[in-house]
């Protein structure tokens, strides 16, 4: 369970929003829409536990997230606008380095099943440099599926990705919050995802 | 979870190996300065020395240090590895791990062989490789901080050396003081307890300003 | 009005501490010009001439409080930084930018007027002694942090990123002091022995005081005036100031 109360944040000399609040449950979604510049990045930023909020807090289980250190990080997974690709490794050492550092160190034969489900089979063995835009956002969201996290929370996700991987990543998302996860998504595009509980969260000034 | 980003950092350093080496050429180019800026008398040589090595690693490894998070803040994986369950303290301790056995390990296997260009004994040229192994850390771990500070920055990489030289002040005293010691046949180990010392009391610290300079420059 | 009655705590909001400093700041200049007149009167008129060195030695009463400023103003910077950081609190974060300056000032003061007092007491301009040594350090380490904040165009980080500088320098300036102690007492050449202040008349000591407490009261008045214009600058948006600036 997720909170957040009266949330602030201000950047360089720009308040960006205040007295934010909001909840999020187990099999919840939040869109978070707003132009650009209206603080979507700095929010999610938040939520991580990257960045301070100038006023408020975020709660995890009724335990505030810089309380709980570790324990919370353990428990997201975060997308950020850049993919967290290293360009010398291939897109199977990428995600079983970065799942081992996570934690959950995955054999050969699973990391490759997952790289199979984002449609990147054939790939696996290039160094990332020679992977396209969509491609790599693709290696972003394997890493996203190879993580036991509780909460999603994705930054314009859908960016650079084709239509076919738009409607994979539609099934991620809808999937994790069957399963009893929850993800907040910044986006600019239309989610059109059928789950339950979904609430909006608009930044525009 | 350690041992992943060390590994991974050693794999990265190896398929950018040009990069690595760069550092090693620097350093042996700028040793191989002083006697031809200053003349090739013996004496004066021998005198001069231990600094030169010591200096020149200082200078080498200012220009390997921006490559420490450099790197990942410019893709990303430096937020990943910040939101790992991990105590940061030990991820900063595996980058400067990482980080030491790239670049400053090659600088503490060549510095015998460039002792020799200054006719020094075999028992100093063996001094210089022990006291760059306690001191090189040193340099990693400090310089560590003004990594962390300076993410993101312009200039960055001189930035970090105005930060870190003055603070690498004791190693260096310390390291050249031990050389120095065996070329005069004095005792080194005084000065190479002392540089031990150093190395263990940056090594309880350092990673801890450093983990709290990185949250600060990834906000 | 009674001391308990004040809320200190107001006066950590920039927009109550900037009229406080505006009012502070005459009275404190005042005060500075009559110490520094008193103490320069007592060094170059009453203080008795040094029979070792001659009347050059009276810019020791130059050289000595600005380097003590030097150090005290570092640790104070340090400390004030530290509060910054540790308490969110901006102001003290600007106090610490507004002492850094002034702490590079006496530094770097203490070390001319240092090689001015050299040559006509040893013959040379600068020898690497501890002191002198330590002192060139700690201009380095106050040229550190103020190239650090002035590279980082984000108020925030650049406070923050100071602070833990500042911090890092301070633990290390006791080993670094220690580490030139050693590497000065070995390589002490027979020829020069330094170190040695005249033996202190009461005149003098009196006039090297004032001259301290003179220069304590020209750091806080220039502090003062230099941390309003920071307040100016980084609290622009703020409807508060364009009221107090009218």
């Amino acid at each position: 369970m997720l909170e957040a109360l009266k949330l602030g944040c201000v950047r360089g000399d720009r308040r960006l929003f205040e007295n934010l609040n909001f909840a999020l449950e187990s099999g919840g979604l939040i869109e978070v829409r707003g132009p650009n510049g209206s603080g979507k990045t700095s929010l999610l930023r938040i939520i991580c536990g990257l960045a301070a909020p100038a006023e408020g807090e975020i709660r995890w289980q009724e335990k505030n997230i810089r309380s709980l250190g570790e324990e919370y990080s353990g428990a997201i997974a975060y997308v950020a606008h850049q993919n967290a690709v290293k360009d010398e490794l291939s897109a199977l050492e990428n995600l079983r380095i970065s799942t081992g550092l996570a934690g959950n160190s995955l054999s050969q034969e699973e990391t490759q099943a997952i790289l199979t489900r984002v449609d990147l089979s054939g790939y696996q063995h290039l160094p990332a440099r020679l992977l396209s835009a969509g491609q790599r956002r693709r290696l972003a969201l394997a890493r996203l599926l190879a993580s036991r996290a509780t909460l999603w929370i994705l930054d314009e996700v859908l960016a650079s990705l084709d239509d076919a991987a738009v409607e994979l990543s539609r099934e991620f998302i809808c999937d994790h919050l069957n399963q009893g996860g929850m993800a907040i998504i910044a986006t600019h595009q239309e989610l059109n995802l059928h789950v339950g509980s979904s609430q909006r969260l608009d930044l525009s000034p | 979870m350690f041992w992943w980003l060390v590994w991974r950092d050693l794999i990265l350093a190896w398929r950018r190996r040009a990069d690595v080496l760069a550092t090693l050429f620097f350093f042996v180019i700028v040793v191989s300065l002083f006697p031809l800026g200053i003349g090739p008398e013996a004496q004066l040589l021998r005198t001069i020395a231990p600094g030169i090595v010591w200096v020149a690693a200082l200078l080498a490894s200012m220009l390997s240090l921006g490559r420490i998070f450099g790197n990942d803040y410019q893709d990303g994986t430096l937020e990943q590895i910040l939101l790992t369950p991990q105590p940061i303290y030990l991820l900063v301790l595996a980058k400067v791990l990482a980080h030491w056995l790239v670049s400053e390990v090659p600088l503490v296997a060549i510095a015998p062989l460039l002792g020799v260009q200054f006719g020094l004994s075999q028992n100093t040229l063996g001094t210089i490789a022990v006291s760059l192994l306690l001191g090189t850390p040193v340099l990693s771990l400090i310089g560590s901080i003004g990594a962390a500070l300076t993410l993101g920055l312009r200039a960055a990489n001189v930035l970090i050396a105005l930060l870190v030289l003055p603070l690498c002040i004791p190693a260096l005293i310390f390291g050249a003081g031990a050389v120095e010691a065996s070329v005069d046949g004095t005792n080194s180990q005084p000065w190479l307890l002392l540089l031990a010392a150093t190395l263990i009391v940056s090594l309880v610290f350092a990673p801890w300003a450093t983990s709290a300079a990185l949250k600060i420059s990834v906000e | 009005m009674s001391v308990r009655s004040i809320n200190w705590y107001k006066y950590a909001a920039p927009a109550n501490f900037y009229p406080l400093a505006g009012k502070m700041i005459p009275s404190l200049t005042g005060i500075t010009a009559v110490l520094f007149i008193m103490g320069l009167y007592l060094s170059f008129f009453v203080a008795p001439t040094d029979f070792q060195q001659g009347e050059a030695y009276r810019i020791i009463f130059i050289h000595v409080p600005a380097a003590w400023m030097g150090m005290f103003l570092y640790v104070l910077m340090a400390v004030y930084a530290g509060l910054g950081w540790a308490f969110n609190a901006r102001l003290a974060s600007m106090m610490a930018t507004a002492i850094s300056t002034t702490g590079a000032v006496f530094t770097f003061i203490s070390l001319v007027t240092g090689a001015l007092w050299g040559r006509p007491a040893w013959g040379v301009y600068w020898v690497w002694d501890a002191r002198m040594t330590s002192t060139l350090i700690l201009m380095f380490l106050y040229v550190g942090f103020i190239s650090l904040q002035s590279s980082i165009d984000d108020p925030r980080r650049a406070d923050r990123a100071g602070a833990v500088l500042a911090l890092v320098g301070l633990i290390n300036i006791p080993i670094i002091y220690f580490s030139v102690q050693w590497w000065n007492s070995l390589h002490q050449g027979a020829t020069i022995r330094i170190a040695n202040k005249p033996t202190m008349a009461p005149t003098m000591l009196a006039a090297m005081l004032i001259l301290l407490a003179a220069c304590w009261m020209y750091s806080i008045a220039v502090v003062l005036v230099r941390v309003r214009c920071i307040i100016r600058e980084r609290e622009r948006e703020a409807p508060w100031l364009a009221e107090a600036v009218a």
